[in-house]
């Protein structure tokens, strides 16, 4: 196996807009308001960057294809910039793209920008999409929600979890991240709520209710990165560096081989494996100080803490309801509130995950901000469905940790 | 004067096997009744017992596969010279709606098909037609007729009609019932009609239709039929005459000369008057009770008359034990209380679907002709160098301890039998009726597919639950009046009596 690119790229800048119903911005509102933060915590300006990694998921609703809309909202000077798509990974696609320009040293300064603009839809949830031609005509009539609610019905049968036990805990994660949320002032969703309200929230796909979805919102992040010598010859300290980046794409064995039983992630297992031997961490649990996981939906969070190796398997229900994975716990998970909360632009989420590991290790989460010094972050982007999906995993930490 | 005519049979035709579709869900007309009852006060004759109605995906095409699988049973496939499928709701003008049901039923592509219609009688001229067919080139040919009819809100005919399918193989020998012999009558007596382009039926008065209708016109084409079947109208054990009108079929028997007690149930209150199809489904019904050696008169009316003299032999009783039929399908009910939602899966009623409905559905056509194997029979495939079975068929196995390339043959998958492994009811996603139940399904022989699901009912799903696949509609495209169909799970052997 390749040596990877730890330390090799660090992070000069990050920004993100707020996220929520931006009813009075546009797509390219959002990427200017991002940008802007990210450039001033550069110390750089826009000509210095060399190259740029734009992310949408679904462009149809407001950018449309291509990098222009990039290269246009922020008048770059004629510099490659490619549009990436990844399902709702999307984010840390772009970030993939600019974080190994650097390390290959085809540039020197390279930008990650991922925006979406949901709410033009005229509905709530994520918007309808076409699959494909042949894909649509047999496909099941699947939903995001749809999709991930099966997770806990495999989960179920597998580990012999009842309903009960598994929806409070489930309903633990999404009251840990609404208050985790209202200590973030760029969160969509900023209310505390209470375990009983989840519980009694409408059904939208059994067993998931109501509280169980994350926000669908309008929003922007971006990363400027860099190598380690040329972040300190721009004056930079206490350098934020990749640690890891990997990630697993399904390729139908779970759609379509007997061997995966539903109740996992086997894309996350596999992208979790490389990335911990590319950061050279060997006990998770206890290595990682912070973990964004891509919470879409309480179930998958609660999976996925398994998934990363840091709840045996089996062990999740009893390490969430135990509060280990609460802002004050061993590990906390979503500090900033998570999809659930921040909320979840597709294409700037995977981005807007780094932007929280990045002020977290500089101490610059506000409210919100870890007490204990964290070292190393573990951020899990995820497109797709359980059983055809996306996985990408990022460890970002301290420049030698 | 009647058109008549007497054939000359020399050759020995009969029903190799036989199968039956139903509907589970039966609307209760009560609640018909209640809904109406203020318009019409004469329907509250009616507001007893029920009628089957389709489910939202279902409709002639979808019921007559249903029915042609319980004929074909595990029988082979190959080898049919036609088929053949009567309706007068076909869901396309203009596509022969018995080639998607060939193309569904994996019966190859040497056969010949072909859609009967345009009258109540067209179930047993059709059958006639093919039985003829069969002296003349042999069999076996599968005959089929299904009917879904629309019917507007607060007519009699909304009580009356019902949905189903019957189906037969007829073959050149006796079967489980021999062909004893036939008439016909045409006679464009027009007790109801409907126009081009009309969504309903246009009928005159009930008085009429019995005494001019039924009582003069079937009478004659009865007594040709026992006097080409050689039979005495006496020696009749089982009389099928599908008629809404009440006493009719009894006072038909006794002018034929019919026991008054082979006058056989119409089914009024089970499942309805299955229209073309229910002829057929009343002697599919009658072939599950018969006993070796009776004879069994079908018999027909509209535009005319026909009847069919048919003889049960001694292979009929095994046969009976394995098949569902239509007294199985009768026993595989759910009722149905709410009126409204019969109204709305129906599109009687104009409803707010929400703008989650408003994705284009269109088909392409192309794809659908390429991908035909894979979407219309279910078939994917199996691996020749490491036996796995996967849903579609690709390039390269799916066994990530083969990967061999281009190694993969047709396997079809409709006759597997699946259990639940995730499920979930979704209230989000569009659907005609939420919440739309879908989940990974496994199949005992191997594979699996992430599959929607019909028939379920919510609260009652658990992984690990038996499913057998069926076929069924995907979705409409309104705006171009395209029916999608694809194959679906639900509950094997029926689901539990609700």
């Amino acid at each position: 196996m390749a040596k990877g690119i730890r330390d090799k790229v660090a992070i000069l800048g990050m920004g993100c807009s707020k996220f929520g119903e931006r009813w009075d911005r546009e797509a390219d509102d959002l990427i200017v308001e991002a940008y802007e933060e990210a450039i001033a915590d550069a110390g750089i300006e826009t000509s210095q960057i060399e190259a740029a990694w734009f992310s949408t998921a679904i462009e149809e609703q407001h950018v449309g294809k291509s990098g222009v809309p990039l290269a246009t909202a922020l008048r770059l000077p004629y510099i490659p910039v490619t549009r990436v798509e990844n399902f709702c990974a999307s984010g840390s696609e772009a970030f993939r793209g600019a974080t190994y320009a650097v390390a290959s040293g085809a540039c020197d300064i390279a930008l990650a920008l991922g925006v979406e603009k949901l709410k033009d839809t005229g509905y709530g949830g994520l918007p309808q999409r076409g699959r494909g031609a042949l894909n649509s005509m047999y496909w099941a009539n699947i939903s995001a929600p749809g999709s991930f609610a099966q997770l806990a019905a495999a989960y179920r049968a597998k580990h012999g979890v009842s309903r009960e036990t598994l929806k409070q805990a489930m309903a633990h994660i999404s009251v840990k991240s609404h208050d985790n949320g209202s200590r973030n002032p760029k969160a969509h969703l900023q209310n505390k709520i209470t375990e009983d309200a989840v519980l009694k929230a409408p059904l939208v796909a059994e067993p998931l209710g109501l509280f169980d979805c994350c926000g669908v919102s309008d929003g922007s992040a971006c990363a400027i990165v860099t190598t380690p010598e040329i972040a300190k010859s721009l004056g930079k300290r206490d350098l934020i560096t990749v640690k890891a980046l990997q990630l697993a794409v399904s390729n139908g064995q779970e759609a379509q081989h007997n061997s995966w039983d539903g109740s996992y992630f086997a894309t996350a297992r596999a992208a979790a494996k490389r990335a911990y031997q590319e950061a050279g961490i060997d006990k998770p649990r206890e290595q990682l100080s912070l973990v964004e996981a891509h919470d879409c939906f309480s179930i998958t969070e609660l999976v996925t803490l398994e998934d990363l190796f840091i709840s045996p398997e089996g062990g999740a229900v009893k390490d969430v309801l135990d509060g280990f994975y609460d802002a004050d716990g061993q590990v906390p998970c979503q500090i900033d509130g998570g999809l659930k909360c921040f909320g979840h632009p597709i294409g700037a989420s995977g981005l807007r995950m780094i932007y929280e590991i990045y002020l977290q290790m500089q101490g610059r989460a506000g409210a919100r901000q870890r007490q204990q010094e964290p070292v190393r972050g573990l951020v899990h982007n995820l497109g797709g469905m359980p059983h055809q999906n996306v996985c990408s995993i990022a460890i970002i930490g301290k420049h030698g940790a | 004067m009647l058109g008549t005519e007497i054939r000359e049979r020399s050759l020995m035709v009969g029903i190799a096997s036989f199968g039956g579709y139903i509907p589970r869900r039966r609307l209760s007309r009560k609640a018909i009744v209640d809904a109406n009852g203020w318009f019409n006060a004469g329907l509250r004759a009616y507001a007893k017992a029920e009628r089957a109605i389709c489910a939202w995906d279902e409709d002639s095409v979808t019921m007559a596969v249903d029915a042609a699988r319980d004929a074909l049973a595990d029988g082979p496939r190959d080898g049919f010279r036609a088929l053949y499928l009567a309706t007068t709701s076909a869901p396309f003008e203009d596509r022969q709606n018995a080639g998607i049901v060939a193309q569904a039923l994996r019966l190859g592509a040497e056969l010949n098909t072909m859609d009967v219609g345009a009258s109540q009688r067209a179930g047993t001229t059709g059958l006639i037609a093919a039985l003829d067919a069969v002296a003349a080139r042999g069999g076996p040919v599968l005959y089929l007729a299904a009917e879904k009819r629309r019917a507007a809100a607060a007519s009699p005919a909304e009580l009356l009609y019902g949905d189903g399918a019957a189906a037969l193989i007829l073959d050149r020998a006796d079967g489980v019932a021999r062909f004893l012999g036939s008439r016909s009558a045409s006679v464009d007596f027009v007790d109801h009609y409907k126009g081009k382009g009309r969504e309903f039926d246009y009928g005159w008065e009930e008085r009429w239709i019995r005494d001019e209708g039924f009582l003069k016109i079937v009478p004659p084409v009865i007594a040709g039929a026992l006097a080409e079947a050689g039979v005495k109208p006496a020696d009749i054990a089982h009389f099928c005459l599908p008629c809404t009108l009440p006493r009719v079929a009894q006072a038909i028997a006794k002018q034929a000369g019919l026991s008054e007690s082979s006058v056989r149930t119409n089914l009024d209150g089970a499942c309805g008057d299955t229209g073309t199809a229910h002829p057929l489904v009343m002697l599919v019904h009658a072939l599950q009770e018969a006993k070796p050696g009776e004879r069994i008169l079908v018999a027909s009316f509209g535009n005319g008359s026909d009847a069919l003299v048919f003889e049960a032999t001694g292979a009929l009783p095994a046969m009976q034990q394995k098949r569902r039929g239509i007294a199985g399908s009768l026993r595989q009910r759910k009722e149905e209380t709410n009126y409204a939602k019969y109204l709305a899966i129906n599109d009687l009623v104009k409803m707010e679907r929400g703008l989650r409905a408003e994705v284009d559905k269109q088909t392409p056509l192309t794809t659908l002709y390429r991908k035909k194997d894979m979407l219309l029979s279910l078939v994917g495939g199996r691996c020749e160098r490491c036996g796995t079975v996967q849903f579609p068929k690709s390039n390269i196995c799916v066994n990530p301890n083969c990967r061999a390339m281009h190694s993969q043959v047709d396997q079809p998958f409709s006759e597997f039998s699946g259990k639940i492994m995730s499920f979930t009811a979704d209230n989000l996603t569009y659907c005609p009726e939420p919440p739309a139940h879908y989940g990974m399904v496994q199949f005992a022989e191997g594979g699996r597919i992430m599959v929607d699901f019909t028939e379920v009912d919510a609260g009652e799903v658990e992984v690990g639950m038996p499913m057998r696949m069926v076929f069924r509609i995907k979705e409409v495209d309104p705006t171009r009046g395209f029916t999608k169909y694809f194959w679906k799970a639900a509950p094997a052997g029926g689901a539990k009596e609700v």
